[in-house]
């Protein structure tokens, strides 16, 4: 056995361009890595803070669980007092909601790709390959044209959020009932002209082409013949390190619909288990707590609680919970979102089933694309004489979930209101599924599974193969353990 | 010119501070780097580097073999469990963050706290604070912290507290720009060590409102146009920032938004020991008064102004939009 070939242990860490601090133990063997250890090394303890609290307090103190997902867990907290108060908000408030919630998920999804993921493929190591050059001029991490133009774009996007909810991140404006500012018939129109003007940059810069169009891929072959915008290049170096087959997560996908208005979700709610659709019911979902730091049995989040091991036993190795649906892990995201949607060009980015680099890049490109159009339309439909926000009256008991999708995946709050005090609150967030440690069945969470197998080059310290597969999840560290 | 070097790390916040900060416009923050001859060493979010790379920039900064200008930590320091720091090991390192904290700053020519979890604690000391968080030199409005009360930078300064629940871009851009020439001395820091150039304003300075705090006209519920103070738990007219002076992600401001200022630049804003959007009051006055202001003078001018209170605005003050628009003048306003 030469030396490269010899069994050898990793410890990658501190892994950037992702949000928040993340660490990865891998046993590497031959050329591909045989097992890894997803480790979320950040302990808060907000499901702690909440506790006792005033019920309505949580919309001060959730949002504050993450400077990226920050609306989404806003989102979640006011769904689920909504659902103890008994209320819902009127139509405009909710076609406000989405369209907060969108303008934050399509800035996280910009963010990835042209400030965390893209990065890594201008690295020496790549140098030899002919996009290089381009690559590097474009994604170069600080210095990339690209890279420059996108957070100026996403500056842009995100002054809706100045105008409609006070500021980003962190916003008070997402309530029970609805949105604590009723646009005037000039935040209407400026709205739009945002708006107009990040359609303008996507299709400029991201897809090269209308976003229309990039729409209606709806095949394999129509998606590698795309060759125009940053997302063309990005097919391209797909095709040349054959990324459509890298990193393939669990077959199991979930979704808990995105942006409802009128009782309906744009991206729709439920499952895709092994290609099967199926029906999201949440008094499925546990939390294991085998191999994290954390005290307690396997249990639903209503009977969950979060006591951390200040001991840091030797058998857990992180302080994030293992969620499981049916037992089993599921991977969650923008892909999921669209595979279970039925966007006709999701099924066709699955490999053996499984999720992969390619899928989930492209997976947001398309939400991108369908988000703008889609805020187009709530904006335009904005009734600015019509009432934005109902009072709310929460309930001294009542036992609730809110759920709904962030940048990343499905997020769900689970609040006990006793004595009109926070008696339980219990947050699964996406990377929490995602980014799971072993079960007590011993069974991987989504990305350790999907690091398996992956290609280690002689001498890598962090291998370029494990940084994609870890990016192309785009984890949020911060909302994972919380 | 030798690039002044910024090294930015991370420890128990939301990361929302760097969320912000990129939302800088006319400047960004890369011409803020470029143009102020400042070098990003690292940073989580921004740079190429992972790993051995990260952990030999922190090692030659630690052997002195790399010049380490400005510090920015951006959320708590995990004391916890047990005082081991143990609740952040920074990745890949086996070491607390508060340990790598402790080797760095005394290192670095200025120490700044991104955000109020770095400055006091912030959000994540709230409640029984589980994790023993604390700010880098301060816990809560008690000085000390993980550095300790004596603690001084390279320069000669306490550590910055830029403090805010997010920062605005611009109060860390401005930071940074005044540090690259050398012109943020030990005067320009309030009494809580925040830079006094957004500081040493209050939220109140240029809300939108001020029409409907003059006359006493509330609003009662959230989303209602009416001033915040009476009911709904704003503190603007006691909070330092420049909040509605300068505005945020464009036009915007929390009390334009609709809901109150909660002081989040301020120590132990995330404790008010009442409901955030819910004013406590002795009898029909509120507890906390305007910044420098009488309380008998305060009550007598509200009684006052609430007696004088136009139709129009008391109309407005409970609704939703605007019900009653100014009257127009028929002739040349005098």
């Amino acid at each position: 056995m030469t030396e490269s070939t010899a069994p050898r242990r990793i410890l990658a860490g501190p892994f950037n361009r992702v949000e928040g601090d993340l660490e990865i133990r891998l046993d590497i063997e031959g050329d591909a890595v045989r097992a890894a250890y997803v480790n979320s090394p950040l302990f808060r303890g907000f499901e702690r803070i909440l506790e006792g609290k005033d019920p309505r307090d949580a919309l001060t103190i959730v949002p504050r669980i993450c400077g990226i997902c920050s609306v989404s867990q806003s989102v979640a907290a006011a769904r689920a007092l909504g659902a103890a108060a008994g209320i819902s908000p009127p139509i405009n408030g909710e076609r406000v909601t989405s369209l907060l919630h969108a303008v934050e998920n399509m800035a996280d999804h910009l963010t990835h790709f042209y400030l965390f993921f893209m990065a890594d493929f201008a690295r020496q190591a790549y140098s030899g390959w002919a996009w290089h050059g381009e690559i590097s001029r474009l994604f170069q991490a600080k210095t990339g044209v690209a890279v420059r133009q996108a957070v100026d774009a996403r500056a842009q996007l995100l002054t809706i959020m100045g105008l409609l909810a006070g500021k980003w991140p962190h916003t008070l404006s997402i309530q029970p009932g609805g949105v604590t500012k009723a646009p005037d018939a000039r935040d209407r129109v400026r709205c739009l002209a945002i708006m107009r003007a990040f359609r303008h940059w996507l299709e400029a810069n991201l897809v090269g082409a209308s976003l229309e169009s990039f729409i209606a891929l709806n095949s394999r072959e129509a998606l590698e013949a795309w060759s125009r915008g940053h997302i063309g290049l990005f097919l391209r170096i797909s095709e040349d390190l054959d990324l459509g087959r890298l990193g393939p997560g669990a077959p199991r996908f979930m979704s808990y619909g995105a942006y409802e208005v009128a009782g309906t979700h744009l991206f729709k709610a439920g499952l895709n288990f092994d290609g099967m659709p199926g029906i999201l019911d949440t008094r499925r979902i546990v939390e294991d707590l085998s191999h994290s730091w954390m005290l307690g049995e396997t249990s639903h989040p209503f009977d969950g609680s979060t006591i951390p091991d200040e001991a840091m036993r030797d058998e857990a190795y992180s302080w994030c919970k293992a969620p499981r649906y049916d037992g089993r892990t599921v991977e969650v995201g923008a892909f999921a979102r669209q595979l279970i949607d039925g966007h006709p060009l999701a099924p066709a980015l699955l490999h053996d089933g499984c999720a992969n680099v390619r899928a989930r890049v492209v997976g947001r490109a398309l939400e991108l694309a369908l988000s703008v159009v889609a805020c187009e339309g709530w904006i335009k439909d904005i009734e600015v004489a019509s009432d934005f926000i109902s009072p709310a009256q929460i309930p001294d008991f009542a036992q609730v979930t809110g759920l709904c999708e962030a940048a990343r995946g499905s997020l769900g709050h689970w609040l006990t209101i006793r004595d009109g005090r926070i008696a339980g609150y219990q947050i699964v967030a996406p990377t929490t599924w995602n980014f799971s440690p072993r079960d007590g069945q011993g069974v991987p969470g989504a990305l350790e599974a999907a690091l398996v197998g992956a290609r280690v080059t002689d001498g890598e310290q962090t291998p370029l193969s494990v940084q994609h597969i870890v990016r192309s999840f785009d984890p949020c560290m911060v909302c994972t353990v919380h | 010119m030798r690039k002044k070097t910024v090294l930015w790390l991370q420890s128990g916040g939301c990361g929302g501070c760097t969320m912000s900060l990129l939302c800088a416009q006319t400047p960004n923050l890369f011409s803020v780097l470029d143009d102020f001859g400042l070098e990003m060493l690292w940073h989580p979010s921004l740079s190429e580097e992972s790993s051995d790379e990260v952990i030999g920039l922190l090692e030659d900064i630690c052997a002195g073999r790399r010049k380490l200008d400005i510090l920015c930590f951006e959320g708590s320091v995990m004391r916890g469990p047990n005082n081991t720091g143990r609740f952040h090991m920074l990745a890949g390192t086996g070491r607390p963050m508060i340990d790598w904290l402790r080797d760095l700053a005394p290192l670095a020519e200025h120490v700044v706290a991104v955000g109020t979890c770095a400055a006091f604690g912030g959000i994540t000391s709230a409640g029984a604070n589980i994790t023993d968080a604390c700010g880098l030199q301060y816990e809560g409005y008690q000085p000390g912290g993980a550095l300790g009360d004596a603690f001084r930078a390279g320069a000669g300064l306490p550590v910055i507290n830029v403090a805010g629940c997010p920062t605005h871009p611009n109060w860390v851009l401005e930071t940074f720009m005044m540090l690259a020439d050398e012109s943020l001395r030990a005067e320009d820091l309030d009494p809580l060590r925040r830079p006094r150039f957004y500081a040493d304003h209050l939220v109140h300075h240029g809300c939108s409102r001020n029409e409907y705090y003059e006359f006493k006209a509330s609003a009662m519920h959230l989303s209602e146009l009416g001033c915040m103070m009476e009911n709904l738990g704003c503190v603007g007219t006691q909070a330092h920032g420049d909040c509605n002076t300068r505005a945020w992600n464009g036009e915007g401001s929390c009390t334009r938004g609709g809901y109150p200022c909660i002081n989040c630049t301020a120590p132990e804003f995330e404790e008010p020991n009442r409901v955030f959007t819910q004013t406590p009051k002795i009898g029909n006055i509120p507890i906390g008064l305007p910044t420098d202001m009488p309380k008998a003078w305060f009550i007598a001018l509200a009684s006052l102004s609430k007696a004088a209170t136009p139709r129009r605005l008391r109309v407005n003050a409970t609704s939703h939009r605007l019900i009653e628009a100014p009257s127009v003048k028929d002739s040349p306003l005098k």
